[in-house]
């Protein structure tokens, strides 16, 4: 027997709601970009939950383009990641204040 | 389905010029640079020209990727847009250090991004168009590496970018859950059917928020005036106009035309979004002491005019919407690159008091500026007048009074501020010297082109009213 789809649903707007916290709380720039792959993540469950439920195969072709996505985004990332820590030796967001909020 | 890709071609073209110049810039002396600007013009005006010639071109990937009349017209901008920012870039690039050749194939690549987020006709496609354009600028906003706030820049948008994009594609899989497909036509069959209404609404929203970050939509916007400071000026000019005007088109795209009718849900949300940003954007624009900073919250403020344009929706709504992107980019462009003619070396020169007795050292970059600052707040009779106009009449006309007073109201706070600039130029003494035309030539072209551009939008705007309204026409 099948799990009903709302499991699905539940647990992956459970596991987006800890990304969005994590960004939110969390003081360390790794951790942030760590939250922000949970995120995506739990996207990618929803779609592939619906996909099977609904029989159609888009919803998992999705998720590749997803997944690549993710994948240059966390390129980018760690690349300016490391290019401000080169000025900065530390990577807790609330150092950085040569730009006043 | 017949294979038809011609949709596709502006986009093509687009990646082969920014391919074309990555590989040029291998094989080019560092003297010799400047033909790389003319090829990235000229790939830029074949990919305008390509999509003038094939406008109207039956939809390729099965109707996923459109090349109406609309997507013709927002490339059109796009190509413009980037063209200019090249232009005003060349000099400014070269002093800071900057990689010249990356740095133009990286505006071309994420002017491809823009081609695609206007030409998307299916949500997933809408979303690689904006990574593909967010993430090159992600990247742009880095480029000056020497530059400590240049990368703090970049990180925080990147970060922010990033959040968003969580958020808008967790509205899509929503809306994939409740209509069964990510393309927008089938979504709007499936609007007239039965539906699983919670699903769909907490997916609207979503996406609405993922777009509100791009566009700097208040309280989506804390991260603007941070980003936009610390980014290389035509970077920021770049920013400000071609990423908000992708992200209009795809607001247009999708909840003008597609989701009309779920019109009563989402409008409510715009309308206070179109306040708050409207008002904070212009209150907090005059505490800057920082022309640069004051330009990013005007950014901000306008991105709230334009809101009001989506509120009031229909036609008239979407003419005055796409003829207030076209007026909007060219006094913004034109104000960045009077602020990136004030840098010298390793300083930006973009404070109020640099400004100081420009009018009497460079009386052209004066003289533009003083109407860049003017058509930002809507003096008649330039373009940022006629646009304002075209809003709040659009405004009115929908019965959103109320949002047409509060948007004039808005427009006098700004005059303050942007008058200060006036006030600076040729009211005091000091400030730093500015690029000659001998030094900047480029520059001075950028700069020329969207003064002539702003006052001719002011006075004669009816070629461009009518190209929006075919525009909008076009949207099937």
């Amino acid at each position: 027997m099948q799990a009903p789809i709302e499991y699905y649903l539940v647990l992956s707007a459970v596991l987006f709601a800890i990304g969005v916290a994590g960004v939110v709380i969390r003081r360390d720039v790794i951790v942030i970009l760590m939250s922000i792959e949970l995120m995506l993540n739990a996207v990618n469950l929803t779609f592939i939950a619906f996909s099977r439920f609904m029989g159609s195969v888009e919803g998992q072709v999705i998720v590749f383009f997803v997944m690549t996505v993710a994948a240059a985004e966390a390129v980018v990332g760690l690349a300016i990641v490391i290019s401000v820590f080169r000025f900065r030796q530390t990577l807790d967001p609330r150092d950085m204040q040569l730009l006043k909020w | 389905m017949a294979a038809d890709y011609v949709a596709l071609l502006p986009a093509a073209q687009m990646l082969v010029a920014a391919i074309v110049v990555l590989v040029l810039d291998l094989f080019t002396p560092a003297d010799e640079k400047g033909v790389l600007v003319w090829t990235s013009l000229a790939g830029l005006a074949l990919s305008a020209w390509v999509a003038l010639r094939f406008r109207g071109a039956e939809g390729a990937f099965g109707n996923t990727l459109l090349l109406d009349g609309f997507a013709v017209f927002f490339i059109l901008v796009f190509a413009v847009v980037a063209a200019l920012t090249i232009l005003m870039s060349v000099q400014y690039v070269r002093e800071s250090g900057i990689r010249e050749g990356e740095f133009y194939v990286l505006i071309l690549l994420s002017a491809v991004g823009m081609i695609i987020m206007a030409s998307a006709n299916d949500l997933i496609l809408f979303f690689i168009g904006l990574e593909t354009m967010s993430i090159a600028v992600y990247v742009l906003a880095g480029m000056w590496r020497s530059r400590a706030e240049s990368a703090e820049s970049a990180m925080k948008y990147f970060l922010i970018g990033a959040f968003a994009t969580g958020f808008f594609l967790y509205g899509i899989a929503l809306i994939y859950g409740a209509t069964g497909s990510t393309h927008l036509d089938r979504i709007a069959e499936a609007l007239g059917g039965p539906q699983a209404a919670l699903l769909l609404t907490a997916g609207v929203f979503l996406v609405l928020v993922g777009l509100a970050f791009k566009v700097a939509a208040a309280p989506f916007h804390f991260w603007v005036p941070d980003v936009y400071d610390g980014a290389p000026t035509p970077v920021t000019a770049f920013m400000a106009v071609a990423v908000k005007a992708a992200a209009f088109a795809g607001w247009a795209r999708i909840f003008l035309h597609q989701w009309e009718p779920l019109r009563d849900e989402w409008t409510p949300a715009v309308k206070a979004l179109a306040i708050l940003t409207m008002t904070l954007g212009n209150v907090l624009a005059v505490t800057q002491s920082s022309v640069k900073r004051m330009l990013a919250y005007s950014s901000i403020a306008h991105a709230g005019y334009l809101m009001i344009a989506l509120v009031a929706g229909g036609e008239v709504g979407a003419q005055a919407l796409l003829f207030y992107v076209v007026s909007y980019a060219a006094m913004t462009l034109g104000a960045f690159a009077v602020v990136a003619a004030l840098k010298a070396d390793d300083r930006e020169g973009a404070a109020y008091a640099d400004f100081a007795g420009l009018g009497y050292r460079k009386p052209f970059l004066a003289m533009a500026m003083s109407l860049f600052m003017l058509s930002l707040a809507g003096f008649p009779p330039l373009a940022g007048f006629t646009g304002k106009f075209y809003l709040f009449r659009a405004a009115v006309a929908a019965g959103h009074t109320d949002l047409a007073v509060i948007g004039v109201l808005n427009s006098l706070v700004s005059v303050f501020y942007y008058l200060r600039v006036i006030l600076m130029m040729y009211m005091q003494e000091g400030g730093v010297e500015a690029k000659s035309f001998r030094g900047a030539p480029y520059l001075y072209a950028a700069v020329g082109f969207t003064a002539v551009a702003t006052v001719y939008l002011g006075i004669l705007p009816t070629g461009a009213l009518y190209a929006s309204l075919g525009a909008i026409a076009s949207l099937r």
